[in-house]
C-alpha cells in the first residue's frame, strides 16, 4: 500500500482556533489543541468541508504550482468539466479551451470526453448479472474514501472503473506519444481540479499503482490567469479542442453521471452529510428499486468543489448553457468503450478501520466501557470548547489517551470549585487552630 | 455473567423520522469495537427489522442492548397489541400492515424471517393484549 497522503492541510498562522470546522467534518478528523486546529491524517477523506466553512481561510488543499508545468517540454491540460461553469455565458467552452492553450499548454484534452467513455463502460458493466446492486459510482474520491473508512460492506458495490480524470490522462499521453512522436518523459499531463480529493487520488491512488496525471492545478489558482488570456480571444471562437458532447459536460453537476447513463433507476445524492445518510440506507438493505447511486461529496456535485471559484448555484446555469450548446454538435456517440474490462481498476480499496478503539476486541470492549462511563458524566452540550466535535468524541479521545477530562470547561469548573472549597476549609481550619 | 456495558433506546410509536436510529447507533458502536463488517451488517439488519416492527405494529417501545466479551444481546420490547399466532406471523409474506404503511414501502411480511435469517439466536415472545419481546443474540468472535 502507498504511504498515506492527504491534501487538505492547515495554515497554522491563520487558524484562530474558533472550532467552526470540527463539527462539519464527516469523519470527526479535526481537533483544536492549544488554540490551533489539527487534522488526524488517517481519518481525513479530503472532502474539503473544512475548507469551505473556515471563516479565516486557514484550511487549504496542497496542489501543484504553475512552475511545475514549466518543467515539462510538452504540456497537456485536462480540465475537469466543472471548469465550464466558472465563467458567464460570454465565456464558452471553446473560448475556455483556447484560453488554456494561451496560458501555456501545448494541448488540451477534455476530461468530459473520458467521462463519456466511462459512461459507456458503466452501461456495459451494469448488464452483468453478478454485479452487487445498487452499484455506487466511484467518480468522487472523497466518497470512495468515506466508504473505505465507514462503510466497508459497500466496497464491493463501488463501480471499479477508472475515473474520467485517469482515463483522460492516459488517452492524452498515448495520443501525444503516438500521433506527435513525443517521448513519454517529456509529457506533463495536468489536471485542473475542483477539489482536494482529486489531488489525493493522484498523489496516493487507490485504483492503480501509479496515476497517469503528472500534476494537479487548482481551478482557483489559474482562474485570473485564464480570464486575462480569454479576454483577447473572440467570444464566438470555435475551438478544434472540443471533443465531447452534452452528456460528458453534464458530469460536472449532481445527476449528470446518472443522466448520461440513461438508467431510470438511479439515485443522485450530493453533499457529504446527505451521502452518509444514503449510504446508511444501503448498508441496512433499505434502499429498494435503485440500481445506480451517484454520490458526490460536494453540494451540487463538482460545481461545488472546494477549489472552484463561483458559487455552485451560480455555476449551474452557466453549465446548463454549455450543455445546451453542446447538443448542437454531438460527440457523445464517438466516445464509447470497446470493452469495459480494459478500464477496470488494477488495484482495490481495502477497509481502513480508523474508528476502531483498539486492535484487540476485548481491549476495545474495555475502552468502550470506560468511554460510556465518561460520556455519562459529560454535560452533553457538544459545545466544542474542548476542541472535540462532541462530548462523546472527547470521551473517546480520553480513552485513547489523547485528552483529559478537564479539557471540558464544565469539568474544569467543577474541579476548580471543589478545589476552592477545599482551600477554604483548609484556611478555616488553620485559623481556628491558631485562635 | 454481567454485561460490560449496556445501551438503552426509546423507540417512539409511528415516528418514521427516527425509526432506525437505535440500530444505526449500534452499528457505529460495533464498528468502533472492531467487529467483523459482515457480523455488523447482520446485527444491524436484524435489529432494524425488530425496531421497525415495534414502531409500526407495537405502538413504540424500548431497545436494550448489552455488550459482553463475546456477544451482544438485543431486546426489543413493546406493550402493543401482541401477536395472536406467532407461527403465522413468522411466515414470509404474512403481514397485517395497513395500506398507508404499505405505501411507505413496509409490510412485505419479510421482517421476522429476515431477523431469523440474520440473527445467531432469535426468540420471539408475545402475548395478545400485553405486548411483544424480541430477543436477538449475535456472537462477535
Ligand atoms: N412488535 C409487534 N407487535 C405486534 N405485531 C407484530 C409485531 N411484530 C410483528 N408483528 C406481526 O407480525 C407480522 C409479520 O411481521 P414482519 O416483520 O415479518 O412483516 P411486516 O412488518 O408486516 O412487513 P415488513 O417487515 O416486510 O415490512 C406483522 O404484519 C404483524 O402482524
Ligand atoms: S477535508 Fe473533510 S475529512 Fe478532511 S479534515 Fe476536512 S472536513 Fe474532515
Ligand atoms: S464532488 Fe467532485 S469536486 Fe467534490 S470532492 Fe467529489 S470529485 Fe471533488
Ligand atoms: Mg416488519
Amino acid at each position: 500500500m502507498t504511504k498515506y497522503f492527504h491534501s487538505v492541510t492547515l495554515e497554522k498562522d491563520k487558524c484562530r482556533g474558533c472550532t467552526n470546522c470540527i463539527k462539519h467534518c464527516p469523519t470527526e478528523a479535526i481537533r483544536v489543541r492549544n488554540g490551533k486546529a489539527t487534522i488526524i491524517k488517517e481519518r481525513c477523506i479530503d472532502c474539503g468541508e473544512c475548507i469551505k466553512v473556515c471563516p479565516y481561510h486557514a484550511k487549504k488543499a496542497v496542489t501543484d504550482s504553475f512552475e511545475l508545468v514549466q518543467e515539462y517540454p510538452y504540456k497537456i491540460a485536462i480540465p475537469a468539466p466543472s471548469q465550464y461553469g466558472q465563467f458567464g455565458r460570454d465565456y464558452s467552452r471553446d473560448r475556455i479551451l483556447q484560453g488554456l492553450l494561451e496560458i501555456g499548454f501545448d494541448w488540451v484534452l477534455e476530461v468530459s470526453k473520458a467521462a463519456e467513455i466511462v459512461t459507456d463502460a458503466t452501461k456495459q458493466m451494469l448488464k452483468s448479472p453478478e454485479l452487487k446492486k445498487p452499484v455506487i459510482s466511484s467518480a468522487c474520491p472523497a466518497v470512495v474514501r468515506l466508504v473505505q473508512v465507514r462503510f466497508p460492506t459497500l466496497i464491493p458495490n463501488l463501480v471499479k472503473i477508472e475515473s474520467p480524470m485517469e482515463l483522460a490522462a492516459r488517452i492524452a499521453k498515448n495520443t501525444a506519444i503516438r500521433d506527435k512522436g513525443i517521448a513519454k518523459e517529456d509529457i506533463g499531463v495536468f489536471f485542473i481540479s475542483p477539489c482536494a480529493a482529486k489531488v489525493t487520488s493522484v498523489k496516493a491512488p487507490y485504483e492503480k499503482k501509479e496515476s497517469s496525471v503528472n500534476g494537479v492545478l487548482s481551478m482557483k489558482d489559474i482562474h485570473i490567469r485564464l480570464l486575462e488570456k480569454m479576454k483577447n480571444i473572440p467570444a464566438d471562437i470555435e475551438s478544434p479542442l472540443v471533443c465531447s458532447g452534452y452528456s460528458g459536460v453534464g458530469w460536472a453537476r449532481s445527476g449528470g453521471e446518472s443522466y448520461a447513463l440513461g438508467n431510470e433507476q438511479y439515485l443522485a445524492v450530493h453533499g457529504i452529510h446527505n451521502v452518509i445518510k444514503v449510504l446508511e440506507e444501503i448498508v441496512a438493505d433499505r434502499l429498494e428499486g435503485v440500481e445506480f447511486v451517484e454520490a458526490l461529496s460536494c453540494t451540487e456535485g463538482c460545481l461545488g468543489g472546494p477549489l472552484t471559484v463561483v458559487n455552485p448555484f451560480v455555476a449551474r446555469p452557466n453549465l446548463k448553457w454549455e450543455i445546451k450548446r453542446a447538443k448542437e454538435t454531438d460527440f457523445s456517440r464517438e466516445n464509447s468503450a470497446k470493452d469495459y474490462q480494459d478500464l477496470l481498476w488494477t488495484e482495490d480499496v481495502e477497509y481502513k478501520p480508523i474508528l476502531k478503539l483498539d486492535n484487540d476486541m476485548l481491549k476495545a470492549m474495555k475502552k468502550m466501557q470506560q468511554l460510556e462511563a465518561i460520556n455519562e458524566e459529560m454535560p452533553g452540550l457538544d459545545c466544542g470548547a474542548c476542541g472535540a466535535p462532541s462530548c462523546r468524541a472527547l470521551a473517546e479521545d480520553i480513552v485513547r489517551g489523547l485528552a483529559c477530562e478537564t479539557d471540558c470547561v464544565f469539568k474544569l469548573r467543577e474541579k476548580v470549585s471543589s478545589l476552592a472549597d477545599q482551600i477554604k476549609a483548609l484556611v478555616q481550619n488553620t485559623k481556628r487552630r491558631n485562635e | 455473567m454481567n454485561s460490560l456495558f449496556r445501551k438503552e433506546y426509546e423507540i417512539p410509536a409511528n415516528d418514521f423520522s427516527v425509526a432506525g436510529e437505535a440500530s444505526s447507533s449500534v452499528r457505529k458502536l460495533l464498528n468502533q469495537l472492531g467487529v467483523d463488517p459482515p457480523i455488523v451488517k447482520r446485527t444491524s439488519i436484524a435489529m432494524y427489522e425488530a425496531e421497525i416492527n415495534a414502531v409500526i405494529h407495537g405502538n413504540g417501545g424500548k431497545a436494550l442492548v448489552q455488550f459482553f466479551e463475546d456477544k451482544v444481546t438485543i431486546l426489543i420490547s413493546d406493550e402493543g397489541p401482541g401477536i395472536e399466532d406467532i407461527e403465522l406471523a413468522m411466515q414470509e409474506g404474512y403481514s397485517t400492515a395497513p395500506d398507508r404503511i404499505r405505501e411507505m414501502g413496509f409490510g412485505a411480511g419479510m421482517g421476522l424471517s429476515n431477523i431469523k435469517k440474520n440473527a445467531d439466536e432469535f426468540v420471539l415472545e408475545s402475548e395478545p393484549g400485553k405486548g411483544t419481546r424480541v430477543h436477538i443474540t449475535m456472537y462477535l468472535l
